[in-house]
């Protein structure tokens, strides 16, 4: 039996197979801004500008315009927490580390939700204790409220303890802001530290092209 | 070669002595404790303490509670982080399973110290005693860490 398959077929057919992924895949090249391979989430566009009203360790009202300049990695947490928050802000101090001299361009910025009990003072020591460049901040409830929602950050009080103690349940996400307060990266404490590290060394480096 | 690992052989017979000694642990202790540190923070916050928990006997032991002179209070915590959110719980007993071990370490179980009777200092030792289910207790040495330390050393 003939079959009736043209002759031309196995010579066309890989051609046509791959012209068309080809040509979309340059459409694509040419249309499109150069994103780097991000380790973590990007979020840019879809989360807001960096914004807030807060008190630092040395009881100085500041606002997000204060870090303007620099690269900001943001971080909610609350100093009574001794072992999950710290473990973070150790993680972002060797991130810190791992970056060398760009890490004076960051700032890690730690957040209260506790501010019954978090003064400027000790949210303020609490943070510098982990790195020299990580800035303590806290503020009214309804300071922090407008922060966290911003973020869609969440965190409540948890039972009490006894003797006036609680703990406070809060969202471990990690944010980064670009130096003009532009929300880029998402990250959590899962994430490595090379990963962190590599993506603020990206993200600094198409700030600041050499 | 030989003699390089001989004594490596001896450091380690060395450290290993010297860290059973300053545990001050006495050969009937219940469990083996290694590695344990306390997390500074500033300002007499809350601290954390870690250690890594052996069990060399044949049959599990349950530690059920902490003290310390140097502490108001002291607790087993354990932190979870779930759903993106961080909560720390209370926990009344943690069993050592039996030729096992338990690691206390940070994100997971760890002792909660509150509120320090004198101030805390980095590189002093701090001496806590682990409470049995089973009645029996033991004093062990805890060094005071850097808050950004990530271990013992
Ligand atoms: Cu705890």
């Amino acid at each position: 039996m003939i079959r009736p398959t043209p002759l031309t077929e196995p010579r066309t057919l890989p051609l046509r197979r791959w012209i068309w992924p080809a040509m979309l895949l340059f459409l694509a090249a040419c249309s499109r801004a150069p994103q780097p391979d991000w380790k973590l989430t990007n979020v840019s566009g879809h989360l807001p500008d960096l914004a807030f009203h807060l008190t630092d360790g040395a009881g100085r009202p500041v606002t997000a315009r204060d870090f303007r300049g620099h690269d900001v990695v943001l971080y909610f947490g609350y100093t009574h927490c001794p072992d999950a928050c710290p473990l973070t802000m150790t993680h972002l101090h060797l991130v810190m580390q791992k970056l060398g001299p760009l890490a004076d361009r960051v700032r890690i910025l730690f957040v209260s939700v506790d501010p019954a009990r978090d003064t400027p003072k000790i949210v303020g020591e609490y943070a510098a204790a982990f790195d020299p460049r990580a800035v303590g901040l806290t503020g009214s409830m309804n300071e922090i409220v407008t922060l966290a929602k911003r973020y869609r950050v969440a965190f409540t009080r948890g039972p009490d303890l006894g003797h006036g103690a609680y703990e406070v349940n809060h969202s471990s996400a990690i944010y980064v802001f670009d130096s003009e307060g532009r929300a880029r990266l998402l990250a959590s404490p899962a994430n490595s530290e090379d990963d962190i590290a590599g993506d603020l060394r990206l993200l600094i480096g198409m700030e600041h092209p050499s | 070669m030989s003699r390089r690992r001989a004594m490596a052989t001896i450091c380690w017979l060395a450290s290993a002595w010297t860290t059973h000694a300053a545990a001050g642990q006495t050969m009937s202790a219940p469990l083996e404790v290694r590695a344990a540190w306390i997390r500074w923070l500033p300002a007499g916050l809350p601290a954390a303490g870690y250690a890594v928990l052996y069990n060399r006997t044949n049959a599990p032991v349950v530690l059920v509670g902490a003290e310390s002179t140097e502490f108001a209070r002291t607790m087993i915590h354990r932190s979870l982080s779930s759903g993106g959110l961080e909560r720390m719980l209370p926990v009344a007993r943690l069993a050592v399973p039996a030729r096992g071990s338990i690691r206390l370490s940070p994100g997971g179980y760890h002792l909660m110290l509150i509120q320090p009777r004198r101030p805390v200092v980095i590189g002093a030792h701090v001496e806590i005693r682990l409470t049995y289910a089973n009645g029996r207790s033991q004093t062990v040495e805890f060094v005071v860490r850097p808050a950004n330390a990530t271990g013992p050393h």
